[in-house]
């Protein structure tokens, strides 16, 4: 018995092997290397302000691309986040125009959001739906409500304290980064050392083994698809609170850098693997490559290439690197 | 076999009752929403979907999507209506050929990714969606073909033929008939059914199951930029920000309501067919019942959110599950 499993067993791959050769040291490298390339072109990078000022650009996709990890090292995904985002606003800014006043305003649009991502947990864990074909469906339709709702208008008229979160800050840390930074700690805890997190990881490998023993494998898809919907209402509330005013358009195609920050941080497609501390890298990446971009007078349309370019060579690179430790 | 043949075919007779129940109401709150004027109006707002729709159909038979079509009809459009305007002589059958040979083009480039790195096609086609987009303004600049350097003759397909009904509809209508008998009658066709339904089993009968992928995602690139030229002659302009955009969202429905399961292997011709009448249906029902055209989207993504609990509950039981609380 202990005989064939050592037979069986493949040699153990040693420490360094397996702390250097993994995803998110691409991710690192490649920050690194931007870090430096475009601090040699533009001495504006040079400056952490200038940096910390043009993450508040990009900082709601962050956050919400956090809890898509989780998401999606569970084996699933959530193509509604963008979508989510802007119905979350559209509905806070309904009703604050309704006189609501801004408490329950907040809570309506953060509770809507966290319904919406809900809905999402009862297609994928009821109905047994794909969640990439179900979030597209619920795509279509919560950007379809806000348009409904919020029509062709900007909704704005909001208090001068909550306008303008972005131009807070916390000696030059603004506050949507540390958000981001808060919730990169709590979410790296919870995936790499609670149970829950074990049992996210259990989960995304094999999902019909995770119910032999004994997770309760449908409860923790519908928390964390909640727990999507939650943080995108949240970015959603960030972004209004950025731009003044909410729009049903609001974020359009968020999902493309959303999803693009989770795979470039080396989280697994196939679920499974991946870590907070790759996603956080990621975004500081996106930032200085988008920031760079802009710099360099490229036209925002035109960037689009170098992001979808960018997706496409991260799950690549990240899925041959996952396939050779797995030898 | 029967019984799948049969819930095929339920779907088929259901999507039937659910435009003659559209046709009814509608017909009874405005009247003049059953006249022969509809139909025409609900047959030019449909071809560009139709032809893109078989495509799409073929990639979700086969257990992928295909999120880039909206970016490759604009590539497609914009590519041939900037050829259209530079070089006035081109005839208009070659604008044609070219089209379809850059979005075939563009397909291949997806189904080669897919296939060759064994990557989730939503993942990729999600960041080609992009990436064509962005190609589109570097290779525009930005700015938009305009109607005065569209060719007369491509505008005058969306408008009239011979037989009076306009040529982008008979043009569309073929391409339904063509893939009906590729999807029935032909092996390559067939392997399509095979590889999406198992694809390890297909592989274990001999069936090139990374050849289907090539196959589908080109012919589904092709159709696209058929659908591409078929929007010049439509609309008579082509807007790097605009031709295509979120086109992808509507077919997905149009094919998702028309029964193809997408969890592959599942789906007809005629299914489709059906499903992208009733899209047309409901978006010249909306603006005659004095709906806001806000409206349409919505009710785009609420239908394919039914369709899919539909096909959810009749596969596993979710109906059964929710109303008992039982499972996982």
């Amino acid at each position: 018995m202990s005989a064939a499993e050592t037979f069986d067993a493949a040699k153990a791959r040693p420490l360094w092997h397996r702390i250097v050769v993994r995803p998110e040291s691409v991710t690192l490298l490649l920050l690194i290397g931007a870090v430096f390339v475009s601090a040699w072109l533009s001495p504006f990078f040079a400056d952490l302000r200038f940096v910390l000022e043009s993450a508040t650009f990009y900082i709601e996709f962050g956050i919400i691309a956090l809890m898509l990890t989780l998401v999606v090292v569970s084996g699933e995904i959530d193509l509604s986040v963008a979508a989510t985002m802007a119905l979350s606003a559209c509905l806070f800014g309904i009703a604050h125009r309704a006189g609501l006043g801004m408490p329950v305003a907040i809570l309506i649009g953060l509770g809507s959001g966290a319904l919406m991502g809900l809905f999402n947990g009862v297609l994928v864990t009821v109905f047994r739906l794909p969640s990439i074909i179900a979030t597209i469906g619920t795509m279509t339709l919560y950007r379809g409500i806000a348009q409904v709702i919020a029509g062709d208008r900007s909704v704005g008229g909001f208090p001068d304290w909550f306008v303008g979160i972005d131009f807070i800050a916390v000696g030059i840390v603004p506050v949507p980064v540390i958000i981001f930074v808060i919730l990169a700690i709590l979410l790296g805890l919870v995936l790499g050392s609670t149970l829950f997190g074990r049992q996210i990881y259990q989960t995304g490998t094999n999902p019909i083994a995770a119910r032999h023993a004994g997770i309760r494998v449908d409860r923790l898809k519908m928390i964390l698809f909640t727990a999507s919907g939650l943080t995108s209402a949240v970015g959603g509330l960030l972004m209004a609170s950025r731009l003044g005013v909410v729009r049903y358009d609001l974020a359009t195609g968020g999902e493309l850098q959303v999803v693009l920050i989770v795979m470039l941080g080396g989280t697994y497609i196939f679920g499974g693997r991946g870590t907070i501390a790759g996603t956080f890298l990621a975004l500081w990446l996106l930032i200085i490559i988008q920031t760079g971009m802009t710099v360099a007078n490229i036209a925002i349309e035109a960037q689009l290439t170098v992001l979808g370019l960018l997706l496409i060579l991260a799950i690549i690179s990240a899925n041959a690197i996952y396939a050779g430790g797995r030898r | 076999m029967t019984a799948l043949s049969r819930l095929v075919r339920a779907r088929e007779a259901g999507l039937v009752v659910m435009l003659v129940i559209l046709a009814a109401v509608v017909g009874a709150i405005q009247p003049r929403f059953l006249t022969v004027g509809t139909l025409d109006i609900i047959l030019l707002a449909i071809p560009l979907i139709l032809v893109a729709a078989m495509g799409q159909m073929m990639v979700i038979v086969a257990r992928h999507v295909d999120l880039s079509i909206g970016s490759i009809l604009g590539f497609a459009s914009i590519a041939v209506g900037m050829m259209f305007r530079d070089i006035p002589e081109m005839p208009l059958w070659l604008g044609f050929i070219l089209a379809i040979a850059i979005g075939a083009g563009l397909g291949l480039v997806n189904g080669l990714i897919i296939a060759l790195f064994r990557l989730p096609a939503i993942i990729v086609t999600l960041g080609t969606l992009s990436l064509y987009r962005g190609l589109i303004f570097i290779l525009s600049d930005g700015r938009q073909v305009d109607p005065n350097h569209i060719p007369e003759a491509l505008i005058r397909m969306a408008q009239t033929s011979p037989i009076g009904v306009p040529w982008i509809v008979i043009i569309a209508f073929l391409t339904a008939l063509l893939a009906y008998i590729f999807l029935r009658h032909m092996r390559l066709g067939r392997e399509i059914y095979a590889a999406g339904s198992n694809p390890d089993a297909a592989r274990l009968r001999g069936i090139r199951v990374n050849r289907v992928t090539l196959v589908v995602f080109s012919l589904s690139g092709a159709m696209a930029g058929l659908a591409g030229l078929m929007y010049a002659a439509r609309f008579g302009y082509v807007n790097p920000g605009i031709t295509g955009v979120g086109f992808e969202l509507t077919v997905i429905a149009a094919v998702v309501i028309g029964g193809v399961s997408i969890n592959g292997g599942i789906g007809t011709v005629p299914g489709v067919v059906l499903g992208v009448l009733l899209l047309g249906a409901v978006s010249v029902a909306l603006p005659i019942l004095g709906i806001s055209g806000f409206w349409q989207d919505a009710i785009y993504g609420a239908i394919i959110v039914i369709a899919l609990i539909v096909d959810g509950s009749v596969r596993a039981g979710g109906l059964v599950r929710l109303v008992t609380g039982r499972g996982g």
